[in-house]
């Protein structure tokens, strides 16, 4: 298996210019993800594990190292020092990114939210209202909700509604920042069908779990975090 | 390979300045002032060395507070005041070949008329507020070389039409509306020639939050049916995260920080930007 990323010395920190604080959140982390391959990232709150998906989706810059990161459209490319255009085209493409909270535009309904992610690679409403629906049933989110706003919906059916967003685009990587964190023991079993299904269809994937339990059998490599270090 | 199209809307190093300067602060770079005037001659430095590219169908947000030089870049990108010193390139004219701002007033009337589009805070700039609504459309189709009555009412009322305003009112003149729908009739103006380029400034600024929502809903619509690029200036940094892909921070007349706008408001790097997101995002 090829590989899909790879991280070098990858440090990141914050300074607090109001506060006259530095904070440092990851220290010299190194990570390889093969394709296909499901990496589990495991640690107490606060050691860094969320740092590491930001970094990847850019929605913090690393301060030192590498993200190397193998594109069908750029080929290998670090994503630390990509351009925001690439990292535009790459979160519209390849990489998805799904949280313990459900962000969306306010006034969307469901099947809008998914619609708008597969217009936004370029396709045609028909198109995208299609695929919509068919990610809304494969994952089983009640078709009475399709056309609801999504603040009404329980934990479950965001958490639904946010991979759907994000598989839509069958993504190449996909982060998973504690998907299950707020999840009953039902959800969580459903959640981790929908896993191994992505993992069985191909999908790289990079995700952060408290329940370590949840991440038996599921992973093939996993990383414990400590105070911002890989363990 | 896709991600590297070229940008329609291209600034190099735009300045504006107010007053003459002197000889303390005519070498603004040299003697880098703390703030964008000058104590000894009074020079309003309003804008400096502004550089970036708006890409298709992109939104680019810029927010900073007031008297940061975000309108003033607006209003020189819309030929309304003329640009001290700078390079503007746009693909729809020229090829992007030819610097705008060194064209004739001629030709940046065309510009105007052809390729841009501008969305005022205020209204009252952007409308005539005795005529009536279509034909406020009607001027700039007029503008743009329409002539037959026939064609501009029919693209009118499509425009109306598509901004939510009702066409049994389009006779009406825009001072019967409320401040949500004299936005949308300066929207559907702004749009009647099908420019590349739309600048929006503030337009959300002063309504209520019902009919700011209306707006956004309508920019959001806009972008995603028409593909149009949009210039975003805004103090709410609500607005910039609901629209804008990229965002650039202005402070004093220059650029500060720029770019992805989650990034922007989740890692900001710049002091001004961390308190602008510390103080606005509660």
């Amino acid at each position: 298996m090829k590989n899909l990323l790879n991280i070098k010395n990858l440090w990141k920190s914050f300074t607090l210019h109001n506060l006259q604080k530095y904070i440092k959140a990851i220290q010299d982390i190194n990570i390889l993800v093969k394709e296909g391959e499901f990496i589990g990232i495991t640690g107490k709150s606060g050691s860094g594990k969320s740092t590491i998906l930001k970094c990847i989706y850019r929605t913090y810059l690393p301060e030192n190292g590498s993200i190397l990161y193998q594109s069908d459209n750029f080929g290998a490319i670090d994503i630390s020092k990509a351009t925001e255009r690439q990292m535009i085209y790459l979160r519209k493409h390849e990489i998805g990114y799904v949280s313990q909270f459900l962000s969306v535009m306010p006034r969307t309904t469901a099947k809008e939210v998914v619609q708008q992610a597969v217009i936004e690679m370029g396709y045609d409403i028909d198109y995208a209202q299609f695929q919509a629906e068919k990610m809304l049933s494969h994952f089983e989110l009640d078709i009475k909700l399709w056309d609801s706003y999504p603040n009404t919906f329980s934990g479950g059916e965001k958490l639904r509604l946010n991979i759907a967003r994000a598989m839509v685009k069958r993504p190449r990587l996909l982060l998973l920042d504690e998907p299950t964190a707020s999840l009953d023991n039902v959800s969580k079993i459903k959640v981790r069908e929908l896993i191994e299904q992505l993992k069985s269809e191909g999908t790289t994937m990079l995700g952060i779990f408290h329940d370590i339990d949840f991440m038996q059998g599921l992973c093939d490599y996993q990383y414990n975090m400590q105070a911002g270090e890989v363990i | 390979m896709k991600g590297f199209e070229k940008p329609v809307l291209e600034i190099k190093n735009l300045n504006k300045q107010f007053g003459k300067g002197c000889s303390d602060c005519c070498d603004i770079n040299e003697k880098k002032l703390e703030k964008n005037y000058c104590p000894e001659c009074g020079t309003v430095y309003a804008c400096q060395d502004i550089s970036f590219e708006l890409y298709g169908g992109e939104i680019l947000g810029v927010v900073g507070e007031s008297g940061s030089g975000k309108s003033t870049m607006m209003k020189c990108l819309y030929f309304d005041q003329e640009v001290t010193k700078g390079e503007g390139y746009l693909s729809s004219y020229k090829d992007g070949l030819m610097n705008i701002f060194n064209e004739s007033s001629q030709q940046k009337r065309y510009i105007r008329n052809h390729v841009l589009g501008k969305v005022y805070q205020n209204p009252m700039l952007g409308l005539k507020m005795n005529f009536s609504s279509i034909g406020n459309i009607a001027q700039k189709l007029i503008a743009a070389g329409y002539r037959s009555v026939r064609d501009m009412e029919s693209r009118g009322i499509d425009l109306l039409n598509h901004v939510n305003i009702p066409v049994f009112r389009m006779k009406e003149p825009p001072k019967n509306f409320s401040g949500g729908m004299q936005q949308r009739v300066q929207i559907a103006k702004a749009l009647s020639n099908n420019p590349p380029v739309l600048l929006l400034d503030e337009v959300t600024t002063g309504l209520d939050l019902s009919v700011q929502a209306n707006v956004l809903d309508l920019i959001k619509k806009i972008q995603r049916e028409l593909g149009i690029s949009m210039i975003v200036v805004s103090h709410d940094l609500a607005v910039i995260r609901m629209l804008a892909n990229r965002t650039i921070v202005m402070l004093d007349g220059r650029i500060i920080e720029k770019g992805l706008t989650d990034q922007i408001l989740e890692d900001p790097q710049h002091p001004y930007t961390q308190q602008l997101v510390h103080s606005l995002l509660v």
